[in-house]
């Protein structure tokens, strides 16, 4: 297993190359300088020049390349075009508002999703299981946006019981320190931010767990189907165990393999293509960052920016891998 | 338990925690729950709080609050009174500003408002080889005051002072809009020792002399600003706070204004300005236009070069339903390259008459009786002087068809399209302009004299009109406003005869607050010092 583990890391190295020169040469590639970006209308050849001369972008690609990669390899992620500010401190914030974000979207999903499935596969073909699997198909079907703004007009413009964007109340001053405020709120006690994070938590968290939880949904009722009519849930049937039991214990743990691929697998695309909710909810999330850095054409934004998440999304495959073997371990890795 | 039972008892667990979170909701928002903080919306965050490297529009309209600069525009036009220099003097020649100072005004950080610190700004500005000039690009210290120390179009000679209140500039030539251009807002006064601490880090730890003091910046979130207790001013700000919250949708903004989350914003959907007028608890200001939008013809190209044509293609356009169409209450039709809010507009150019049949004999008379066929430019992107590029071209092509001349439309990738016109390969482009300073100059020399018809032009139209370069060379070496208003007010004039544009509209974006925000001005400028705004309990 810890070989295993070591090597799965060692792979990673080619992948992260690979992408590092994918990211890099689709940016140099897109038409546009990214020097009359900074300058906008108001640009004048000799502006322009200087500005590219003082970004680096007179050098040859592949210098700029090799510059780009030495100071990644120290943890650099570059300067903004636009801002001038040093991009890793200001994507490590913006990238825990869209942990927080995604976890407990993931959260909401697993927990409607997996318990939605069980039971229309536990009450299969009976009006449980019909309404279920139009819920799922509905929510599947729901575009984000379309929710999301359903979600504000009812909740926060129509009944007025939760707000319908940002982290926290705007009046609120509170001092992160890991950046996910739940969390933080709890560490240091403060109860008042906690409710009040937890309550602009709710309605984006449902936007964007909505569709994850449709695909968990379904996902988790055919495979609990498929569990469901094996020798061994009959003899534990048998055995007079109780019905929760059963289901929770016996079935639920073979028949989750498949459901955590689907887990592992959306949880990636929700980091990284929260992009909608985090706009429509004013979420200063990472998909936020990017978008801005898109619409103003940052190109050092957008190149670190999609390295790091792609990253993420690499490393929650190799955890999604890895947990099989915890969860079942028939299921064994390399030579042993 | 059976399965049922640990339904309902996870149903109750939901039902349970709701309450609490309902329960959290009613104390929750008790911080900072008495004292009058605005709370602004708007699209985007703030990029940069050091007025002088800001660029954009979300930047300024915060440290205007933070700084303040030596003479600003007033509350409602863009005429200039007294900022931080209390009086000033130009000499005969114009080559010589003399300003004094207001006594006992106090940076942020304590230390003190006095000549040296303007002296230091100017030099930190202007210098390259200063060791503060750091931290971006001072674009437009460079485009307002012609390049920087020791480069050929340089105004400023030297800012020296003469005593403690009191600061001499020397021009190398008079420039007519230099107090315009003063009390632009990036030319806001910083505190020297907080900039000598940092001068790059200094963006996200801002300290000027102004009515708002820098609190925090959740970045992506929103920027908090704290009276400053001490403003030099009495009785000012009437606000305890101002928050500017990024919301960048403009529906979710609406929605949050809607449901108090926050009291003003911009950026209003142009659907739901008729909401907001029937809705007594809000209230809608707009903005004074600052912009020109228009359609440019490439006067190097045929049949542009042919006054007749423009001419002809100027009567075609049905611009009142134009205006109305795509701009709905936000925006007037143009007669003119400059907006009416600006001093010098002249009123009584006559724009030409929507007449397809007489635009069909004059081009009969250019030697076009069947009309031709040529490519119109249209931007691929929203932009404030424009809502939507390739619309109104549409509806430019349906007004040609009607004389017969048959229009392309060819759009780029916005960065390639202004590449490409400014390279001149257009025929006739869509474009605009939003104004820097509240300078007729900074529309009708930037945009239509010959000085920038050099590849890559900034006067996409590639008018070469050695009438107008005279008037506004003129005007330029003049420093006093009256000595120069009929110099613009004839430019107005040829450049309506001359038609190098068909000039479209005048955008006036909408401000959308509660009822009880009062005291609220929009500035033409398209940002604004808050001091003056209180909130009606």
């Amino acid at each position: 297993m810890i070989a295993y583990t070591i090597r799965r890391l060692l792979m990673l190295i080619p992948v992260l190359i690979g992408m590092s020169i994918i990211t890099f040469s689709i940016i140099h590639a897109l038409p546009g300088d990214p020097a009359r970006a900074v300058l906008g209308e108001r640009a004048s050849a000799e502006q322009i020049a200087e500005v590219r001369e003082s970004m680096g972008l007179d050098k040859p690609i592949y210098v700029q390349y090799f510059n780009y990669i030495g100071k990644l390899l120290q943890g650099d992620l570059g300067r903004s075009y636009i801002t001038g500010r040093e991009i890793a401190p200001e994507l490590f914030t913006y990238l825990m508002a869209t942990f927080e974000l995604a976890i407990a979207a993931m959260l909401i999903a697993v927990f409607f999703g997996v318990n939605l499935g069980i039971l229309s596969a536990w009450r299969q073909n009976s009006w449980v299981d019909y309404s279920a699997m139009m819920i799922a198909l509905i929510g599947v079907s729901m575009p984000v946006f379309w929710l999301g703004l359903m979600e504000q007009w009812l909740f926060a413009q129509e009944l007025g019981w939760l707000p319908s964007s940002s982290r926290l109340d705007a009046r609120t001053m509170f001092e992160p320190i890991t950046g996910l405020y739940v969390i933080d709120s709890i560490i240091t006690g403060n109860w008042a931010v906690l409710g009040d994070a937890i309550r602009h938590l709710i309605l984006p968290a449902v936007a964007l767990g909505t569709i994850p939880m449709a695909i968990i949904a379904r996902m988790t009722r055919s495979s609990m189907l498929e569990v469901m009519r094996s020798d061994y849930i009959r003899t534990a049937r048998a055995k007079g165990l109780s019905e929760f039991w059963v289901i929770y214990k016996h079935t639920l743990k073979n028949a989750f393999i498949p459901v955590l691929t689907v887990v592992g697998l959306q949880t990636g695309i929700l980091l990284g293509g929260a992009v909608l909710t985090e706009t429509i909810f004013s979420w200063p999330g990472i998909g936020r960052y990017l978008y801005d850095a898109i619409t103003s054409r940052d190109y050092q934004i957008i190149q670190s920016g999609i390295l790091v998440v792609a990253t993420i999304f690499v490393l929650i495959n190799l955890i999604v891998d890895l947990l099989y073997a915890m969860i079942d371990p028939r299921i064994k890795y390399g030579r042993e | 338990m059976s399965l049922r039972k640990s339904w309902i008892a996870s149903i109750a667990l939901v039902m349970v925690l709701s309450l609490f979170l309902a329960a959290c909701g009613g104390g929750g928002d008790s911080a900072g729950g008495g004292e009058d903080i605005l709370i602004i919306g708007r699209g985007a965050d703030s990029k940069s709080l050091d007025p002088i490297q800001v660029t954009d529009g979300e930047s300024i309209k915060v440290t205007h609050n933070i700084f303040e600069t030596l003479v600003k525009f007033k509350e409602d036009s863009t005429e200039i009174e007294p900022g931080l220099a209390k009086e000033w003097e130009a000499s005969e020649d114009g080559k010589t500003w003399t300003f004094y100072l207001q006594e006992g005004v106090k940076f942020h950080d304590g230390t003190d408002f006095n000549a040296d610190a303007v002296v230091y700004n100017f030099e930190r500005w202007m210098d390259k080889d200063h060791p503060e000039h750091k931290g971006g690009e001072f674009i437009y210290y460079k485009g307002m005051f012609g390049g920087f120390k020791g480069d050929k179009g340089h105004v400023i000679k030297s800012v020296k002072a003469l005593d403690e209140y009191t600061v001499q500039f020397e021009l190398n030539y008079p420039q007519g809009p230099f107090l315009a251009n003063l009390a632009m807002a990036m030319f806001g006064i910083a505190s020297p020792e907080a900039v000598k601490k940092d001068p790059v880090a200094f963006n996200e730890n801002p300290v000027g002399t102004g009515p708002f003091k820098f609190k925090e910046w959740k970045k992506g979130e929103s920027i908090t600003l704290v009276k400053n207790e001490n403003y030099w001013r009495e009785g000012l700000p009437k606000l305890d706070g101002l928050i500017f919250r990024s919301i960048p949708d403009n529906s979710a903004r609406f929605t949050a204004l809607q449901s108090g989350e926050i009291d003003l914003m911009d950026g209003l959907n142009t659907d739901d300005a008729k909401q907001v007028e029937s809705n007594k608890d809000l209230q809608l200001f707009k903005r004074p236009p600052n912009t020109i939008g228009y359609l440019a013809f490439n006067m190097e190209k045929e049949p542009f070069n042919n006054k007749k044509v423009r001419q002809a293609l100027n009567m075609a356009v049905n611009k009142e339903g134009l205006v109305k169409t795509f701009f709905g209450d936000l925006g007037e039709p143009a007669k003119n390259p400059i907006p009416p809010s600006l001093w010098g507009y002249n009123d009584e150019v006559k724009d030409y008459e929507y007449n397809p049949e007489k635009a069909k004999e004059l081009l009969a008379e250019a030697g076009y009786p069947d009309g031709f066929s040529f490519d119109l430019w249209a931007m691929p992107e929203p932009r404030p002087y424009m809502p939507d590029g390739k619309k109104i071209a549409e509806y430019l092509q349906a007004n040609f068809e009607k004389i017969g001349v048959k229009a392309n439309i060819v759009s780029y990738e916005w960065l390639t399209y202004l590449e490409k016109t400014e390279n001149g390969e257009h025929e006739a482009a869509l474009l605009g302009w939003t104004g820097d300073n509240g300078d007729p100059d900074n529309f009708l020399y930037v945009l239509l004299d010959k000085d920038n018809a050099k590849k890559p032009a900034q006067n996409i139209a590639f008018y070469k009109s050695d009438e107008l370069h005279d008037l506004l060379i003129k005007a330029q070496r003049l420093s006093d406003q009256e000595e120069r208003e009929p110099l613009y007010l004839k430019a107005q004039e040829i450049i309506k005869e001359d038609a190098p544009w068909i000039t479209l509209a005048h955008a006036t974006p909408p401000v959308v607050a509660k009822a009880s925000v009062k005291g609220y001005v929009p500035h033409a400028t398209g940002s604004e010092s808050l001091e003056n705004v209180w909130i009606e309990k």
